[in-house]
């Protein structure tokens, strides 16, 4: 019942999201009795591949929603998140890599593979506690969320802002990117994380895993939804905006400008690493690949397609830019570069409100033909 | 040199009135106390710039500049461009940091050590050459955003509006003359309604010294005398400094006007006394 | 160890038996011709005889004959047993007489058989083509012919050297023949000698040097010393050191070098940033695209003219900077002109261009790397000893680059294309009621910008693959030099870049070459902190709002 009366504050002036939610949780009803109930030759059962490539598409979404409270709602334009999304993976993985114990080929009931092939003889102290589910998962937020911290505290405190701070939070996940493939690090090097076999247990390869881990997805992307749904409605929200729109103005009304950049920050790094916490068992590797420019800047154009400063803009645009890339790469992939950088310049041009910009321009003008 | 830095290191205002007033002497009977933070203006006057030096570049914006103002003072600062009027708003408000002299806040408020947020909640508030409202904001909601409270982010998390809070916008928004556009996003005012807004913001925000950057720049007629007007309820209660290009609009409301020029004051009086100044006319209204 | 010295030490002598002096005789060249046409024969024995006689003779063609046999690159027709040199061609091997070098024509591989050549024989040849070199009239050829004896010294090799120390005149090839009869004496059993020999190795560079006298402060399994005599230890220990400091000196001149070269290559892909970025406040990130499409001119260009690859570069330079620059232009035309005063569009918009150029290039090149020749002159390297030596092609680059740098430095300053520049980007309205086209002004200056790309592209060519990716391994590093040296100041990025340079190659010795890269990284964000504006901030008013 109360759950009931804050979803509907939450959503009252956000028919987008409430339309969406709606369909998210239809979604997450529909699509598991499609994979179990249906029979596989019917016509109407969905593959179990196809509903992790859905799970994995929600997770992008909960990171687009992330960059969207940073970019769309505080005007920072961070290049860096896919290194908080990987870290949140990392995490996770090792997790993963813990829970493998003998059955890696090598065979060490402690040892990771990777680190048995490097001749390593004992975890590094960094790997501890990593075999504990809970711990993980403190880490999948912790690592991303402090990490975010220690940048944006520098980073704000001196004022960089606009291009310069994009620019250095792409050197950031650059220089990770660099410190990840080292093999000395002890996170796989090249070759990353891999191998996984269960998570809490359950047989990452089993249809109900899966499932599961899908739900998970989507209830997280909900959860997510209306946490930053409420702060952004928020007073806070309405700080954020202001700073955004008027730095110097909310500075010199009195407020810490840094501190509430700070915190959104952080708090968006760590919805990112929770988004790449539930990536990893679905796709089923992470390597440092994850943290590469460009996977950060193509982040920033699934929120710029959908439409920047809305929440479900933002998650129509992850799902609907990956969709297409799914599809495009399958089919004919010669275009898909073609299509994603046309995609850029096509949205920066034409849409600065993105795909939300053209249903409101068009629902306001049917609206003004009805009065 | 030396010793003139060591006679004026002595006359510090913070320190000699730390000495002599501050009430740390509780047998001196008629000396008050003063609580850290609150403005002390028992001898007045509410804003000392003293010897303040700002260089860009070798070209000196500020050159030795000293200023006094009165509590409760409507003061109008007038100079040719590159005076330093906005340089001087800069380092008042924490923006630029002086490379010599020293701004206080009354008698023991240093404001020269202070960044822009603290200044702001010390009690100085500034509005903008450019009129400067949130514009994705609503003209409540622009007012609810300066109003004086607490502003640290976990706090403005949970946030609610009391009922003494409403009724205070509300006060504003009549005062301001904005009570029909309360639900209106400010980028949809027009230009003299947003400077109107932004004065209501800095009236929420209830500072004790209102710097004011041109007012009147691109309003009509009718906007400029209920600027006016504005502006002349406000002192009083508050210490107003106008900075203004607009003769007549400095006319009307000015009871003392300050002439900068080269970044150090020229001449201070009354409107027509300053006119009457030689060298005003000389550098400024060009006769 | 003294017993397989001893050893070693006869195996030498019994090497050193061919290599007796042999005075050259005044032969004829019949007499020349005629040994070598007989060379065919079976018997080693015979074939050794027929050389140490040919050796005798003075002829030209003769270290060139003795050169291919010892190659095992000499033949034998079989149908006249005349001596053949052979050159592949298609299927078939074009032959031409070692004598005359006269064409006898194409022949399958059945038709001409191998001198074949023993161990022996081997050893005997290179004896006398080293002889021959160590006699030669040029300086550099008996340097080199030294520095070869050197490399793989011997007993025989260093009976050699001393032999031809008397006559030689050359102060550089007496020092390098000393050093390596000093190689051989320090192993020798006469005291005097084996000081005078440690003396000698001090002054030395030689890694050969090195070891032997680290050979003599050697401990056994027991702790002492393989050497007796303390005082040749003490001897080696000082020359030792002496070594070290040298080779330290120039370890860090060729640290500094490479450093420099670095520096210069960042300077390059950063500079046209400065003027795009720095200059119009403009964020390019296609801007690694147009140094790729500064390489792939370089590689068509080549494909045009692969007759003249020498001279391809002076062709692709010009033409690189016109191809870039005016893929700039339409980039700036049809673009960026409106998204002036929004930066994070103007990124994210050129971004999309740097993914479409690079499918663009996958497209028509394919997406492997493609192959750019280096052109003869720039190949080979500057020896300034054994311990330091400077490759062309960073030279050329550092030249290159500053060249690019005062090219641009100049333009800006000096012409009135410049003046209109620094006007649009210091105010435009003003510069407008001036008269100033300011759009022609930006889309010339992109263009500049762009074509600066282009020409660093040309540079990039010749030290790294190109390839489809090859403007995004660079974009980063470009960023970071252009924002640590200071937005909108030129010297700052020539600053910028060289210091950069130098500090990540003086840091690589001890972490490694990546570690170094993301610690210069780190380093710069926390410089970014401390400093948002870089080293050489723009100041004023108007850069304040």
């Amino acid at each position: 019942m109360l759950a009931k009366t804050l979803f509907k504050r939450l959503l009252q002036d956000d028919r987008g999201g409430d339309r969406m939610l709606t369909v998210l949780i239809a979604v997450l009803v529909v699509v598991p009795v499609l994979n179990l109930l249906v029979p596989e030759d019917s016509v109407f059962h969905l593959s179990t591949y196809t509903v992790t490539l859905l799970g994995k598409y929600l997770t992008f979404a909960l990171l687009a929603i992330a960059l969207d409270l940073v970019w769309g709602y505080c005007g920072i334009l961070s290049l860096g998140h896919g290194a908080f999304f990987a870290l949140g993976g990392y995490a996770m993985g090792m997790y993963l890599m813990r829970q493998i114990g003998e059955r890696g080929v090598y065979g060490n009931p402690e040892l990771p593979d990777f680190m048995v092939f490097l001749n390593w003889s004992e975890l590094p102290w960094y790997w501890y506690g990593f075999d504990m589910f809970w711990f993980a998962m403190l880490m999948v937020a912790l690592v991303p969320g402090l990490l975010a911290f220690v940048f944006g505290w520098l980073a704000f405190r001196s004022r960089v802002t606009g291009v310069y701070l994009s620019i250095i939070t792409q050197a950031l996940t650059y220089a990770l990117l660099l410190a990840f493939f080292r093999n000395e690090m002890g996170f796989g090097g090249n070759n990353g994380l891999t191998d996984f076999k269960d998570i809490l247990g359950f047989d990452l390869q089993s249809d109900v895993t899966r499932i599961v881990l899908f739900i998970a997805s989507g209830l997280t992307l909900l959860g997510g939804y209306l946490l930053s749904r409420y702060i952004v409605d928020s007073k806070f929200g309405r700080v954020v905006i202001a700073i955004r729109d008027a730095e110097d103005r909310a500075r010199f009304i009195g407020y810490n400008v840094e501190q509430y950049k700070l915190w959104i920050f952080v708090l968006s790094a760590v919805l990112a690493g929770i988004a790449g916490a539930l990536y990893v068992p679905q796709v089923g590797i992470i390597n440092p690949g994850e943290f590469s420019p460009l996977n950060s800047i193509e982040l920033a154009i699934w929120v710029a397609i959908g439409g920047r400063g809305t929440l479900y803009g933002a998650v129509i645009g992850a799902i609907l830019v990956n969709y297409a890339k799914t599809y495009f790469t399958g089919v004919i992939p010669e275009v898909w570069l073609f299509a994603l950088g046309g995609l850029f310049v096509v949205v920066t041009l034409f849409l600065p409100r993105g795909l939300i910009g053209i249903f409101d321009k068009r629902r306001k003008r049917s609206r003004e033909v009805q009065a | 040199m030396k010793t003139l830095d060591h006679v004026r290191e002595t006359m510090r205002r913070d320190q000699v009135f730390d000495f002599v007033a501050e009430g740390r002497y509780p047998l001196s009977g008629f000396r008050h106390t003063v609580t850290p933070g609150e403005i002390d203006v028992s001898h007045g006057t509410i804003l000392y710039v003293e010897n303040v030096t700002v260089s860009f570049d070798g070209f000196k914006a500020l050159n030795d500049l000293s200023l006094y103002i009165q509590d409760g003072e409507l003061r109008c600062i007038i100079g040719p461009n590159g005076a330093g009027k906005t340089t001087m708003m800069d380092v008042i408000t924490g923006k630029t940091r002086p490379d010599t002299g020293r701004v206080y806040l009354g008698q023991t408020i240093d404001l020269t050590r202070m960044n822009e947020t603290e200044v702001a909640e010390a009690g100085v508030g500034r509005k903008f050459q450019k009129p400067t409202v949130f514009p994705e904001h609503t003209v409540f909601q622009n007012l609810e955003l300066a109003m004086k409270t607490d502003k640290g982010a976990w706090t403005s998390l949970l946030a609610h509006l009391s009922a003494e809070q409403l009724d205070r916008i509300d006060e504003v928004m009549q005062l301001i003359g904005l009570t029909e556009q309360r639900g209106m996003q400010a980028k949809l005012l027009s230009h003299g309604q947003k400077q109107w807004l932004e004065i209501g913001m800095l009236l929420m925000h209830d500072p004790r010294v209102l710097l004011v950057d041109e007012p009147v720049a691109g309003m009509t007629h009718q906007e400029m005398d209920r600027t006016a007007e504005l502006l002349t309820q406000l002192a009083g209660k508050h210490s107003v400094v106008v900075v203004e290009h607009d003769m007549d609009f400095v006319r009307s409301i000015a009871r003392t006007v300050t002439v900068l020029h080269e970044g150090s004051v020229l001449a201070e009086g009354s409107m027509d006394d300053v006119q009457q100044d030689e060298r005003v006319r000389e550098v400024y209204l060009g006769s | 160890m003294s017993k397989i010295l001893i050893t070693m030490f006869c195996l030498l002598l019994v090497s050193l038996v061919p290599m007796q002096a042999m005075p050259e005789t005044d032969l004829t060249a019949d007499e020349f011709a005629e040994l070598v046409s007989q060379l065919h024969v079976k018997s080693y024995k015979e074939k050794e005889a027929i050389i140490k006689k040919i050796a005798t003779i003075k002829d030209p063609r003769k270290v060139p004959i003795l050169q291919r046999m010892q190659d095992g690159e000499l033949f034998y027709r079989n149908a006249d047993k005349k001596i053949v040199f052979r050159e592949a061609s298609a299927e078939q091997y074009r032959i031409t007489d070692v004598l005359n070098n006269e064409d006898l024509g194409l022949v399958d591989a059945g038709d001409i058989k191998k001198v074949k050549i023993n161990n022996k024989l081997r050893r005997v040849i290179r004896g006398i083509i080293a002889r021959l070199r160590l006699q030669d009239e040029d300086a550099g050829v008996r340097l080199t012919a030294v520095n070869n004896i050197v490399k793989n010294i011997n007993a025989s090799g260093a009976a050699l050297l001393h032999d031809s120390l008397p006559e030689e005149q050359d102060e550089d090839v007496r020092e390098a023949m000393k050093t390596g009869v000093a190689l051989m004496d320090v192993l020798s059993e006469d005291r005097p000698v084996r000081i005078a020999a440690i003396m000698i190795l001090g002054e030395s560079v030689l890694p050969a040097a090195r070891s032997r006298l680290e050979d003599i402060l050697e401990k056994d399994d027991a702790g002492d010393y393989v050497e007796a005599d303390a005082e040749l230890r003490q001897l080696a220990r000082k020359g030792l050191d002496k070594i070290e400091s040298r080779l330290n000196v120039y370890q860090f001149f060729e640290t500094a070098f490479f450093g420099l070269s670095l520096g210069s290559v960042l300077l390059l892909i950063a500079v046209g940033l400065a003027i795009t970025f720095g200059v119009m406040g403009v964020i390019n990130m296609a801007h690694g695209e147009l140094m790729m499409i500064g390489a792939y001119t370089t590689y068509v260009v080549q494909l045009m003219m692969p007759n003249h690859i020498d001279y391809s570069l002076f062709v692709a330079i010009p033409l690189a900077f016109v191809v870039a620059g005016l893929f700039g232009i339409a980039i700036e035309r049809s673009v960026i002109r409106f998204l002036y005063g929004r930066p994070l569009e103007t990124l994210l918009a050129t971004f999309g261009i740097s993914l479409i150029l690079q499918q663009m290039v996958r497209s028509i090149f394919s997406p492997l790397n493609r192959s750019v020749a280096t052109p003869e002159w720039m190949s080979g390297s500057f020896e300034i000893n054994a311990a330091l030596s400077l490759t062309y092609n960073r030279f050329y680059v550092i030249i290159f680059s500053l060249l690019v740098f005062f090219f641009l430095l100049a333009l800006l300053k000096k012409t009135s294309l410049g003046l209109q520049v620094r006007a649009v980007s210091q105010n435009r309205p003003m510069a407008k009621a001036m008269g100033v086209r300011s759009e022609w002004v930006d889309a010339l200056t992109f263009g500049l910008g762009s074509g600066i790309a282009g020409v660093a592209g040309v540079a990039l060519s010749q030290l790294t693959n190109v390839g489809p990716n090859l403007g995004q391994t660079y974009i980063i590093d470009s960023f970071m030099v252009v924002v640590f040296g200071g937005v909108g100041n030129l010297w700052g990025t020539l600053v910028s870049a060289m210091s950069l340079g130098v500090f990540n190659k003086f840091l690589e010795p001890s972490t490694g070459a990546v570690l170094a890269k993301i610690l210069v990284l780190v380093l710069i964000i926390l410089f970014i902190q401390k400093r948002p504006r870089g080293m050489f901030p723009q100041k004023g008013r108007a850069v304040e709002n």
